[in-house]
């Protein structure tokens, strides 16, 4: 790193104390295009290798070569944030990506759910997936490549499906329900009781075993890894480094709009106050910003996706600028981009943004719809909905040792892809080694019940 | 991975330069996606054009990118999103495809644009696959003691077991890399020579496999066609699976001719079919060359199962001649055009003579993919005769 950039970005990290930004210490350093790419395909530094990662190198790969992406900085959050920075940026361009990344810095120090993630997973989840990785690899040896890539293979399958309400480190279910109330406890359930027709509660008498799980369990990762009947040690280590990764990625996910928006917000206000700055390096950088914070298409076309640089940018703006810095941290601090979305994205925004929905027919029509606010609200936030998966939940484990998930198709709307699902149950029944069986509804609407038997066959 | 713990350490080069990640992900993908080429054989082995490109014999086939499956809601009928831009409501963005108008799967099109490549094989590759389930039926101990499997070391390979790896002629390799490009590392994972092993089946004794062709006017290019690359596939087969194996070729329309390979599998004749002439020149090399004491015998007829009528006493004496030494007798009736509804002349001549001695068989090719079925039929471990 060139002793100017360090110069500048310690009088950007002057500014932005000065400016009410918080955050933990950021180690910058400047990397290969190649290795940001890998960045890019891995979400992390170091992480554990599977084959699937290569299929998303490869499109990495081909789109950067048609030079239709370029990254400019990664930053990971923690105790130190560490922030790479593309070596091929100029040094204007690097201006602006330091001053960004401070708003990172400041954003998941700040809100709620990253703060809530960092107490889970810890401040070091750059070095954490870096051992993840080395034990793996270790398992390779050990275990051979087929083995190991059967347990990713699974439990990358499975990546989303964690319950972030819960801890990283939740406990196993209680071995033994508590004692149910005694009936005269209660009195209005004893006036209950004595209601004509109501037949006397059988249950009330016989022993109560445990049911596993005692309710639906969306974390199907934890699941599998701690009730899986044969799973081996070397095999839950692998689940468990999956899913703490998933922890960490979460808030990333589901505060994408806010937090690129708040960066930009911030590297934008930081440029504009940077008094040191040449007046044409600040030209440039103010260039690259304008390239990232805009519309994907250019500004005469359509497209049908929308840029959360852009959307939130401009809704940082907006909220800063009607109710002050202030106000706007406490929403930083506490909201994610449901709330965000929902609560500040309004109708003169969304005009002014050129925001649209549409529908995409099966016969390759694609009509806007009626821009009704509430529809734009919904259909941004859709792909974001429990962490961008089906619902699924495991709601019983036979005596057999059968795993019976059950998909909530009411919540989503509709059922899930068969044919994928079942290579997902194939998957998995190679975990369980019991039977696995799944319900959801077909296309047509009808229940449709998935099962294979312990050795991965339709039963 | 020992310096992963400890990105931007100081050393003189940074950790992540030591592998990419990336590119060994998607060298394991590759990997993956040729043991699922296996899944195609029967399609791969009908291409006729591998028969005729022997030499270089590399195999090129387009394959799609594997999926790692999750799960995922069914696509709708309608998918709704969001876009920028200055629109007003009710506006189309595209028409409709006209009905008929190319078959793209579902909305939106060009959501999923699946690259596709193109995986190398060898034709050594796809017959060691092909050849893993299948043998020579009815093979015989003529000479003794049974020779049990063996591995041999054969040739050198770019990847193998760390135990394999063969230092001197990786050190060759590396100063002959070096010599041509000058700043090269000392060593590099190109320079990696391994030793290979194969598994090869000794045979218990030595064996002669004949491959009679009809080439008469009758047989359409397509007919022969299909023949060769049976033969083709079973001759690579034999070849690399045993060793001494000695094969013949034959190949008659009103006479019959032997044939170097090369010339076999370039054979196209005219005139009529009298198929006894091939059993006839057949069963003389065998007294000739290849005594029934000492060799393993198998016959392989191909053709369109027509045969000139007055010989049929003649072609029953000649054919049950040699299938009374040999141990196996196969029967390949080609018909492309169309199967008559009646069993045809040779097929009749086989069938009767199944009945006689046990050790023979017959099977039809129509299409390209009957290749594979064929083979199976005579070469599959479990349809030996017990």
């Amino acid at each position: 790193m060139t002793p100017d950039l360090k110069d500048t970005i310690a009088r950007l990290e002057e500014l932005a104390v000065g400016s009410g930004l918080v955050y933990d210490p950021v180690d910058f350093e400047e990397v290969p295009d190649s290795f940001m790419m890998e960045i890019a395909v891995y979400g992390l530094p170091v992480r554990m290798p599977h084959w699937s990662f290569g299929v998303r190198y490869i499109y990495q790969l081909v789109q950067h070569r048609m030079g239709n992406s370029r990254l400019f900085e990664v930053v990971f959050p923690g105790n130190p944030n560490r922030a790479y920075l593309a070596d091929r940026n100029t040094y204007d361009e690097n201006t602006l990506v330091s001053a960004h990344v401070l708003g990172h810095a400041d954003f998941s120090r700040n809100n709620l759910l990253f703060r809530k993630s960092r107490e889970q997973v810890g401040g070091r989840i750059v070095e954490q997936a870096a051992a993840h990785a080395r034990r793996i690899e270790e398992a390779i040896e050990r275990h051979g490549l087929a083995r190991v890539e059967a347990v990713l293979d699974a439990a990358l399958a499975l990546e989303q499906h964690i319950d972030v309400t819960r801890d990283v480190s939740r406990p196993p279910y209680p071995t033994s329900t508590p004692p149910r109330e005694s009936s005269g406890a209660d009195p209005f359930l004893a006036r209950y009781r004595e209601l004509a027709g109501e037949a006397a509660d059988s249950t009330a008498d016989t022993p109560t075993r445990p049911t596993l799980p005692p309710v639906p369990e969306r974390d199907l990762l934890w699941l599998i890894a701690h009730y899986a009947p044969d799973l081996e040690g070397w095999e839950r280590d692998i689940f468990l480094a999956v899913r703490e990764e998933s922890f960490y990625f979460h808030p990333v996910f589901a505060c994408q709009i806010m937090n690129e928006g708040w960066a930009c917000y911030w590297h934008a206000r930081l440029l504009r106050e940077a008094g040191f700055l040449p007046q044409h390096v600040y030209l440039d950088a103010i260039k690259a910003h304008s390239d990232v914070v805009r519309p994907y298409a250019g500004a005469q076309e359509v497209t049908l996706a929308i840029n959360p640089y852009h959307v939130g940018f401009h809704m940082w703006e907006r909220l800063v600028d009607r109710h002050g810095l202030a106000a706007a941290r406490e929403i930083m601090a506490q909201d994610d981009d449901f709330a965000f979305v929902r609560n500040h994205l309004d109708e003169s925004l969304a005009e002014d943004l050129s925001l649209f929905d549409f529908h995409a027919r099966a016969s390759g029509e694609i009509r806007v719809g009626d821009c009704d606010i509430d529809s734009i609200r919904e259909q941004i936030l859709a792909p974001k909905f429990n962490f961008g998966a089906p619902t699924v939940h495991a709601v019983h484990i036979a005596t057999d040792g059968t795993l019976e998930l059950v998909h909530d198709h009411v919540r989503d709307g509709r059922g899930l892809a068969l044919d994928r699902a079942c290579r997902v149950l194939e998957y998995i029944v190679r975990m369980w080694r019991r039977p696995v069986q799944l319900e959801t509804i077909d296309a047509t609407g009808r229940p449709h019940v998935i099962a294979l038997d312990a050795s991965g066959h339709p039963r | 991975m020992a310096d992963a713990d400890k990105p931007g350490s100081p050393t003189n080069l940074p950790w992540y330069d030591l592998f990419s990640r990336g590119a060994r992900d998607w060298l394991r993908h590759n990997d993956k996606v040729r043991e699922s080429v296996r899944d195609q054989l029967p399609r791969l082995i009908s291409d006729a054009r591998i028969v005729d490109t022997r030499g270089g014999q590399r195999l090129r086939v387009p394959v799609r990118l594997l999926e790692h499956y999750r799960f995922t809601l069914n696509r709708e009928a309608e998918s709704h999103g969001v876009g920028q831009g200055e629109v007003e409501p009710g506006d189309v963005l595209r028409q409709a495809r006209r009905p008929g108008g190319g078959d793209e799967a579902g909305a939106g099109g060009n959501a999923e644009g699946g690259i596709e490549f193109v995986v190398e094989l060898t034709v050594d590759d796809v017959v060691d696959w092909l050849w893993e389930e299948l043998e020579l039926p009815n093979l015989e101990d003529k000479h003794g003691g049974m020779e049990e499997d063996d591995l041999v070391r054969e040739g050198w390979d770019r990847r193998g077991a760390r135990s394999r790896l063969d230092r001197r002629r990786s050190l060759k390799e590396s100063i002959k890399r070096r010599a041509v490009v000058r700043d090269g590392p000392l060593m590099s994972n190109e320079d990696l020579r391994f030793r290979q092993l194969v598994e090869r089946r000794r045979p218990a004794q030595k064996a002669v496999v004949f491959f009679i062709m009809d080439v008469s006017a009758s047989m359409t290019q397509r007919d022969r066609q299909l023949a060769k690359t049976f033969f083709f596939w079973v001759v690579q087969g034999l070849r690399r699976q045993y060793r001494e194996l000695e094969c013949e070729f034959v190949a008659h329309t009103e006479r019959a001719w032997r044939f170097a390979e090369r010339e076999f599998f370039e054979v196209a004749g005219s005139g009529g079919t009298i198929a006894s002439t091939a059993y006839t020149l057949v069963d003389e090399l065998i007294r000739e060359r290849y005594p029934p004491a000492a060799y393993n015998i198998y016959t392989f007829y191909a053709s369109d199962g027509h045969n000139f009528p007055p010989d049929r006493e003649a072609a029953r004496d000649a054919i049950g001649q040699v299938c009374a030494v040999a141990n196996f007798s196969g029967f390949l009736e080609v018909a492309t055009a169309g199967a008559p509804l009646e069993a045809s002349e040779m097929l009749r001549l086989f069938n009767e003579l199944g009945q006689v001695h046990q050790r023979s068989g017959s099977s039809r090719l129509r299409r390209d993919a009957d290749v594979w079925d064929a083979i199976k039929a005579f070469f599959a471990r479990s349809a030996q005769a017990a």
